[in-house]
């Protein structure tokens, strides 16, 4: 792996439940919901890092970690060397999110309706104080929106979101985190909401600006297809753990762990011609609740192979399987 | 041959808007044969959920019928009157299941009471059968039967989407259609639910339209596929075909903007452009903005469906 840009060591979220006013009398201890709960990863210079699971699994909470949207719990993030994990003031954090940047799922939802475009992205420039005079910005805009082929700029900078498409209001979402000139990008189901025709065009975008800016990448999504295409690593999350994590392609061509076997069986394909076979899921039940998490493996419960006296016992180590993949199971190999 | 269920021919529904009039179905014609599953796919806004609830017989106001006809199991309903259609056609032959499980059940009542409501209205059902045909089809749809008496917010998304399945297929009607019925659910829960509709096609013969935007879930069911582009079938045959031998360009390169879980795609590709404003859709073929064969008949005419092959009909000028 490339110099790690982005460390992140046994970092922990736990977010409290509220109690009422009965059982904080009776005494009853604080519960928590464990959305993160002590994940280890380092993601390289100019590589895609993906952080894959369903919905629950702590992946929007890690990306809000690292964005210092919230505080953790515990553990620590290094960026470049150095520990961020308290940067707390406003000088701080307003120096830290100069370099790190996030891009949400839905550009219609993260974007003030009644700003122009000219205003979404003068916005982080006026912030961090960049560009003395208005020309100075409106040459730095003009410059983003070019770089994520919004062109002629000078036709968008007047319009509302709801003026653009789906496809360029994520591209202008884009330009907004790029402008800053970021060293990495933490990118929230960037394409989930888009058409399938235009999803396409975004992927390339990003994978253009990797190659020309440098930019380090985040990606966090529920879609292995996507993961497999963009990304160089992998990694796959249940409740609130990494359970697996290795190069992209060899995760979803020779997967160790049995949540992440399950989730490729789920995946759709396009070929028509297997209509008729009813798909084998080798998992059982449902996600259980992030406050109540099963003791032992946290996945036992749902694993058709899950040993008694091990599995749901034991909890297992993360382990290099092969050369940079691990898995968190009693059992690889042996199932 | 198995008889055809459902036929559509040049239906137009449009919706009646203070900007203009959207073109949103736009003479479409096709059949749904008994047992089949036709998929149903296209971008958003391409008119297929619009489509959707036309052949219910309820387009979302401001739209309306405008020509056409669709006729259910030899029926014809464009025309029937409102209470007609309620009592008559409307979940009894044709039913239809709900994008977004969460939103489509009434939080404030038990599952059972919203289940038994048409059977008690339109089939005079006292209360106990009503609920005792509702236990046996939440047993079809893999949930325990007492789940009749539980609220929707003690159920899990995939539960509920199976509420909702069970609830479609409770009057037996010929057709089924399934509007975008795994979008919200997760990966895991996605491909439950289409392992269930997979075993009630077989099981019940269903007859069903399944309409999505996501081509690798219509592979995993579909008998047939259609697509269609702004408001328009520009292609529709054999699922084998369609995947294999797509014959539209718009076919073609859906296809190939998915991106593959198991094999290296160097360049994804993808449609440059957006999909027309459907008040004033493009003269001609309405793909020729987008399409990079496009010729100077394309810009002035409109193609009609041609036989590529057997069963194989797509829209376009360079056929």
């Amino acid at each position: 792996m490339a110099e790690p840009v982005l460390k992140v060591e046994n970092l922990k979220k736990y977010f409290p439940i509220k109690r009422g006013l009965v059982s904080s009398l009776k005494g009853e201890p604080q519960r928590f919901v464990r959305a993160v709960d002590g994940i280890t990863f380092e993601v390289g210079k100019q590589e895609v890092f993906a952080l894959v699971g369903e919905s629950g699994c702590g992946k929007s909470t890690t990306g809000k970690l690292i964005v210092k949207l919230l505080q953790p719990t515990e553990g620590s993030i290094y960026l470049e060397g150095n520990d961020v994990t308290n940067v707390r003031t406003r000088e701080e954090v307003l120096a830290y999110r100069r370099k790190v940047q996030i891009i949400f799922q839905d550009p219609f939802s993260s974007m003030n309706p009644r700003f122009r475009v000219f205003d979404i992205l003068e916005e982080p420039l006026l912030i961090h104080g960049i560009g003395e005079t208005r020309a100075e910005r409106e040459e730095l805009i003009y410059k983003a929106l070019e770089m994520v082929k919004i062109t002629p700029p000078e036709d968008y900078v007047g319009r509302f979101p709801h003026m653009l498409s789906g496809g360029q209001r994520q591209r202008v979402a884009i330009a907004r985190a790029l402008i800053l000139d970021p060293t990495f990008i933490v990118a929230d189901e960037p394409v989930s909401m888009l058409d399938v025709s235009i999803r396409a065009e975004v992927l390339e975008l990003m994978k253009e600006l990797k190659e020309k800016m440098g930019v380090t990448y985040l990606y966090i999504t529920h879609d292995m297809s996507t993961a497999r295409y963009f990304a160089d690593w992998m990694a796959v999350m249940y409740l609130g753990r990494i359970v697996e994590m290795g190069p992209a392609k060899r995760v979803i061509d020779n997967p160790l762990h049995p949540y992440t076997r399950a989730l490729l069986a789920a995946v759709p394909e396009p070929k028509p011609e297997r209509r008729n076979i009813i798909k084998e899921l080798p998992i059982r039940g449902e996600v259980p609740n992030a406050a109540n998490i099963p003791p032992g493996c946290r996945f036992h419960p749902r694993c058709i192979f899950a040993q008694k006296g091990l599995c749901d016992v034991e909890h297992p180590k993360l382990v290099e399987y092969e050369h940079n993949h691990w898995a968190e199971c009693h059992l690889v190999g042996k199932y | 041959m198995s008889k055809n269920v459902l036929e559509v021919k040049n239906l137009k529904m449009y919706y009646f808007t203070n900007k203009g009039v959207v073109k949103a179905v736009d003479d479409l014609s096709f059949t749904l044969k008994k047992g089949e599953v036709l998929g149903l796919a296209g971008e958003s806004g391409c008119g297929k959920s619009s489509l959707g609830f036309t052949l219910m017989g309820m387009p979302t106001p401001p739209g309306k019928i405008v020509d056409g006809s669709i006729k259910i199991d030899g029926r014809e309903v464009v025309g029937l009157p409102e209470d007609v259609l309620r009592k008559e056609v409307r979940w009894q032959k044709i039913s239809m299941i709900f994008q977004g499980a969460m939103n489509a059940l009434n939080p404030v009542y038990t599952v059972g009471y919203q289940m038994i409501e048409p059977l008690v209205y339109l089939k005079g059902m006292e209360r106990d059968d009503a609920l005792d045909r509702a236990q046996k089809y939440l047993e079809l749809v893999g949930l325990p039967g007492d789940i009749v008496y539980r609220y929707p917010h003690e159920l899990s998304g995939g539960m509920k989407q199976r509420v909702i399945i069970a609830t479609a297929l409770l009057l037996e009607p010929d057709v089924v259609i399934a509007d975008e019925p795994t979008t919200a659910l997760d990966v895991v829960v996605q491909a439950q639910i289409i392992n269930l509709m997979k075993k009630l096609k077989k099981e019940l013969g269903l007859s069903m339209i399944f309409i999505t935007h996501d081509l690798s879930i219509l592979a995993e069911i579909s008998d047939r596929v259609a697509i269609m582009y702004a408001g328009k079938l520009v292609e529709i045959g054999d699922s084998e075909k369609i995947y294999y031998e797509p014959a539209h360009p718009y076919t073609q390169k859906l296809l190939a903007a998915i991106p593959r879980l198991h094999e290296d795609v160097e360049r994804l590709e993808f449609i440059p452009g957006q999909p027309p404003n459907l008040i004033n859709p493009p003269k001609g073929c309405r793909f020729h903005p987008r399409c990079p064969y496009a010729m100077q008949v394309c810009k002035e005419q409109i193609p009609e469906l041609k036989e590529v092959d057997k069963d194989h009909y797509a829209a376009c000028w360079l056929l």
